[in-house]
């Protein structure tokens, strides 16, 4: 068994959470994990991404190799084509539908959704909409998580243990939302594939 | 069963130092490397023993607190990134022949591709160049291990020890296993106290001691159960000599084993033994290795050998520049790898930018309106969050070269003619290494008016405190900035008018003005208000 994630999206949306919580719920299941993250100049606004791999085996590289992930996981759709050339040619791409415009140049999001669409396995979500039903619009990124959940390998018990451990210094209320929101996007992804 | 934990590369070398007993951690941020002094300074395990572990104003006085806590016997680690060490060379060098007492590790933290730096260069020259042992890890578990054993080499042969990283090693997390916590080295002087007194005579003596331990770093090097190892494979033609990282792009490649001869390098000096034997068995060798062709060059040698055959990044099999990956070292080894997808074109980069608010931008809105008169051509700045005022829509500043470069270039052009000149440095960055420049340019009575964009933090490495806090008025007028030229204003746009006219007054006055551009960091005070309401 082996999983390579490419996570992306912009400065501050939350990712290397994603990533955080993936790894600790796989640290739980006795799994080997690298991470690998980018720090530095992804100031808020920035391109932010992380290749994270989990395996029954020792892993290897830190990078995920071009051409082999099986999983680009983006809290923004423009974000999402970025990282394409590190997808392998039946992987999926998953992707939350709500543009982060802070370029001149950022384009026509129509355009980015039929870009996606030749893709052959992709699933578009309204993770903002979910999120905001799930009681903050702060919470995309764990709905993002959720609609990834049928393609990692990774059992939902140790993926909710692990939200409510990363999340739990900010209370109750919020670890109970990042649920909800993770759920909905389980949901959604289920009722999509 | 011992403990495992989740870790950055940085986090492990910080938890394996705590482990190995160090009693003192200097560093001043930087990217790849921040990370080490902000895991121990987290730690509860450093609070509890005592360690220190306070940023430094830079590199280069990291480097000698660092080695004056080795003077006093007690273990030291100094963390810096690659560019850093330029910073800290003299110290660095120096103290290869002043030799240690505690055990002294330098950790510089390399970034091949420059993700966020403005030079690639190769540490592991710096650690050939000062002749002491280099050690490069694979991975993170390697890291914790070889840190430990750095502080045991160190002592052993009383030399500091380099540990040289790289940005995907640095920033990539995985379980690490670790080691029972030793105990910190007591206080204990020098048995020799004229060690460290790198007078002429005694620094010649010094000298040739490092020299006669050379043979003793090379047999740690060639060590059987040490961290260079070969492995032959039957019937193979073809070598392969990976250093450090690039040993698991290779291993990445071939998950049932490589067919080829493989020497795994981890330590420097490289091991002679074990590389004839690679040349023994090879007609052809691919040498692998992260950032320069550092041992690629020592492999061909003057003039070029032929046979076997040597292959790497100066042949143009591998790239002369930017990181390795696991496809471009699989492409290299002929593994018939197709071309990866191309990004699409739709997908437009997203420049770094400015966050929303931040005063650097308020402090360029000005500056471009009172260098109007002047024109382009004359603002040169430094390295921060506000070298960003170099992009559009700002265009504001013509140079980014290195810590404190901005003062020390404004005077040279000034002196060249070009008057005024302005430079924007950080707060950070100018107690870094721009206040000794402030001298040069107070005792020439240079035309040159200096922004310091000063937002209380070291913003770009992610908020760390910074030496200067509170002082830097003080510092220029210690200096000897004229008061009537010193000035501190608050970039916000409702003060707009009123910072162009000081500038412009400034910018007229043949002489140095000092401007303290002042208000905290956006992303600061949002962190703070978070805090208050948990």
């Amino acid at each position: 068994m082996k999983t390579d994630i490419i996570l992306a999206g912009v400065g501050g949306q939350g990712i290397l959470s994603i990533a955080a919580v993936i790894g600790l719920a796989a640290v739980k299941e006795d799994l080997y994990i690298k991470q690998s993250e980018i720090h530095g100049m992804s100031q808020q606004g920035g391109e932010v991404y992380s290749h994270l791999r989990l395996s029954d085996r020792p892993i290897h590289s830190d990078m995920i190799p071009l051409g082999q992930g099986d999983l680009i996981l983006a809290v923004e759709p423009l974000e999402s084509l970025r990282y394409l050339p590190y997808l392998k040619k039946e992987g999926w791409l998953v992707t939350n539908t709500s543009p982060y415009e802070n370029i001149d140049n950022y384009p026509d999001p129509a355009q980015l959704f039929e870009e996606i669409r030749k893709l052959p396995h992709h699933l578009l979500v309204d993770a903002a909409a979910l999120a905001r039903e799930a009681g903050s619009a702060r919470a995309a990124n764990m709905v993002m998580l959720g609609a990834a959940e049928p393609f990692i390998q990774v059992s939902d018990d140790h993926l909710i243990a692990a939200i409510q451990e990363l999340f739990a210094r900010k209370g109750e209320k919020v670890v109970e939302t990042n649920i909800e929101a993770f759920k909905a996007g389980k949901a959604e992804a289920e009722k999509e594939r | 069963m011992e403990e495992k934990l989740f870790l950055l590369g940085d986090e492990a070398v910080a938890q394996a130092a705590l482990d190995a007993g160090v009693s003192g951690c200097y560093a001043y941020p930087g990217t790849p490397s921040t990370e080490i002094m902000e895991y121990v300074q987290a730690s509860r395990q450093a609070a509890g023993s005592g360690v220190v572990r306070e940023w430094s104003a830079n590199e280069k006085t990291a480097m000698e607190a660092a080695l004056g806590m080795s003077y006093a016997g007690r273990r030291a680690m100094v963390c810096m990134k690659h560019v850093g060490l330029n910073v800290a060379a003299d110290t660095f060098m120096n103290a290869a022949i002043t030799g240690v007492n505690g055990g002294l590790v330098v950790v510089v933290a390399d970034d091949p591709s420059m993700h966020s730096s403005q030079n690639e260069q190769d540490s592991r020259y710096y650690g050939h160049f000062a002749q002491i042992p280099v050690l490069e890890p694979s991975d993170q578990q390697e890291a914790y291990n070889m840190v430990r054993e750095a502080f045991d080499l160190s002592e052993r042969y009383g030399v500091p020890v380099l540990l040289r990283l790289v940005t995907r090693l640095s920033h990539s997390r995985t379980g690490v296993r670790r080691q029972p916590p030793r105990e910190q080295n007591p206080l204990r002087l020098p048995s020799d106290p004229k060690q460290f007194v790198l007078l002429p005579s005694i620094a010649r003596r010094r000298y040739r001691q490092l020299l006669a331990d050379r043979p003793k770093f090379m047999e740690e090097s060639e060590r059987e159960d040490g961290h260079n190892s070969y492995t032959r494979h039957e019937g193979a033609r073809r070598g392969i000599l990976a250093c450090g990282l690039a040993y698991n792009y290779l291993m990445e490649n071939f998950p049932g084993g490589v067919p080829y001869h493989v020497l795994k390098v981890s330590f420097y000096p490289l091991p002679d033994k074990l590389i004839r034997q690679l040349f023994a068995d090879s007609d052809e060798i691919i040498v692998l290795e992260e950032g320069y062709p550092f041992a690629e060059e020592l492999l061909l040698g003057v003039p070029p050998r032929t046979e076997p055959v040597i292959r790497g990044r100066l042949d143009g099999t591998l790239p002369r520049d930017g990181e390795l990956d696991p496809w471009l070292v699989g492409r290299a080894l002929g593994l018939g790898l197709e071309d990866p997808e191309e990004t699409p074109g739709l997908a437009v980069p997203r420049p770094p930018s400015f966050c929303p608010g931040c005063g650097h931008i308020d402090v360029y809105k000005a500056l471009n309106v009172a260098m109007e008169k002047y024109g382009t051509g004359r603002v040169f700045s430094d390295i921060g969050c506000y070298t960003m005022g170099a992009l559009p829509p700002y265009n504001a500043i013509n140079s980014c070269v290195d810590m404190g470069a901005s003062i020390t270039m404004a005077v040279g052009a000034a002196d060249a003619g070009l008057v005024p000149s302005v430079a924007v440095i950080g707060d950070s960055t100018f107690t870094h290494s721009g206040m000794t420049g402030l001298l040069d340019a107070v005792n020439k009575k240079s035309p040159v008016t200096i922004i310091i964009s000063d937002n209380d933090v070291t913003a770009m490495t992610g908020g760390q405190k910074p030496a200067g806090l509170g002082k830097i008025e003080q510092i220029c007028l210690g200096v000897g900035v004229e008061k009537e030229h010193l000035h501190t204003i608050v970039p916000l746009r409702k003060h707009h008018e009123e910072n162009v006219k000081i500038m412009e007054e400034e910018l007229a006055y043949e002489g140095v003005s000092v401007i303290v551009a002042r208000r905290e960091c956006v992303r600061v005070v949002a962190a703070r208000k978070k805090n208050k309401k948990r």
